[in-house]
């Protein structure tokens, strides 16, 4: 059942489109040179940024910050790998991929702390980017409790990773 | 911000490595890393490419226009001086839309678009109204059916059911909506 998923989901978008008499080939080419392009504009952040973390890791730093988080961690339940994402993840995407692949690498996308750290990647958003964005482009600057309620999310969404991990992968 | 962070890293890094003895360690990392990134990216290119094609059918087939269709009416109430009948509502609905097909690139000018609409109504502040704080959490919060890129990066590190945290992802994200636009309206008070 599971497995049919994407397929399934592919071919239903594709039927769709046909039966909209979308010119599917031509519209799929187009958004496929708009995932190159979504790439391209990732890999100068992520040469950076994959270099600095792995960087903290080959000289020890990671560790100990990890050992120095992990009391912290342990009493809200989080796995202390992935405390540095959760810090990292609302400043920056790039940051976030680049300490995700590092969970990845360590420890596997289907152990618990690379379950978790993929829950907390797919449900939170680079927050700060988002914020500047839209209001930087009014020119709104007094955000009042933009910033308290979106980082509420945030760490709402750590949460629930750990939980929904927990009852639905274990 | 991120010039702070990446200074930080890698000062921390080298000092760190000074007094742990690490610094062979230290150096390969730098060369591994840079090698590293290129691979992950390629590894990456072929199912990020296919599902952005994929998405993009969907979005000219008609899915975000009819997600925004059946959206609009749950959207409504959460915004308190927007017409409903508005161009601010049709392209916060679209914006929505369009962040839940996973479409950041269409997402982000319809995001603009209704932020600049929601400016309109209160033209003279630099100051954040109530509507347009909660269309920014909403922003801030990615409720989304399909997290391509996370699911396309645990395929390339081996995940044997890549899209299996689907659930866990949905459920996280709305929980987390939930939180932040309820303190959003609450801290709103009568704005």
């Amino acid at each position: 059942m599971a497995d049919l998923f994407m397929p399934a989901f592919i071919a239903v978008v594709v039927i769709f489109g046909l039966i909209k008499k979308v010119p599917i080939f031509d519209t799929f080419t187009y958004g496929a040179r708009e995932g190159f392009r979504t790439l391209y504009s990732l890999a100068p952040t992520l040469v950076g940024l994959i270099v600095a973390v792995n960087m903290l890791k080959a000289s020890g730093a990671s560790d100990l910050i990890c050992s120095a988080v992990s009391p912290l961690a342990e009493s809200l339940g989080f796995p202390k790998e992935i405390v540095p994402m959760i810090l990292l993840r609302p400043i920056s995407g790039g940051g976030a991929t680049a300490l995700l692949t590092g969970i990845y690498k360590d420890y596997g996308p289907d152990s618990f702390a690379g379950l978790t750290a993929s829950v907390l990647a797919g449900s939170t958003e680079t927050t700060f980017y988002a914020i500047a964005v839209y209001f930087g482009s009014v020119g709104i600057k007094k955000i009042r409790h933009t910033l308290l309620a979106a980082l509420a999310a945030d760490f709402t969404a750590a949460v629930m990773a750990v939980i929904t991990v927990k009852i639905f992968m274990r | 911000m991120m010039n702070y962070i990446f200074a930080g890293m890698i000062i921390i890094s080298l000092i760190c490595a000074v007094f742990t003895g690490n610094t062979n360690a230290l150096s390969t990392a730098v060369i591994n890393g840079a090698g590293e990134s290129i691979n992950l990216l390629v590894t990456m290119a072929g199912a990020l490419a296919l599902w952005s094609g994929v998405m993009e059918i969907a979005d000219k087939g008609g899915f975000t226009k009819a997600l925004s269709a059946v959206l609009s009416p749950v959207l409504r109430p959460l915004f308190k001086n927007v017409n409903k009948n508005s161009r601010a509502m049709k392209y916060i609905s679209m914006n929505v839309s369009a962040n839940l097909l996973g479409l950041g690139n269409a997402a982000t000018p319809f995001g603009i678009s209704a932020v600049k609409e929601l400016k309109k109504l209160n033209p003279e502040s630099n100051k954040a109204t109530g509507d347009m704080i909660v269309f920014v959490v909403m922003n801030t919060a990615s409720l989304q059916i399909m997290p391509t890129m996370v699911g396309t990066l645990r395929q390339s590190y081996g995940s044997v059911k890549p899209f299996s945290i689907l659930p866990c992802v949905w459920i996280s994200s709305i929980c987390a909506l939930a939180v932040g636009l309820s303190i959003a309206k609450l801290l709103n008070g009568k704005d």
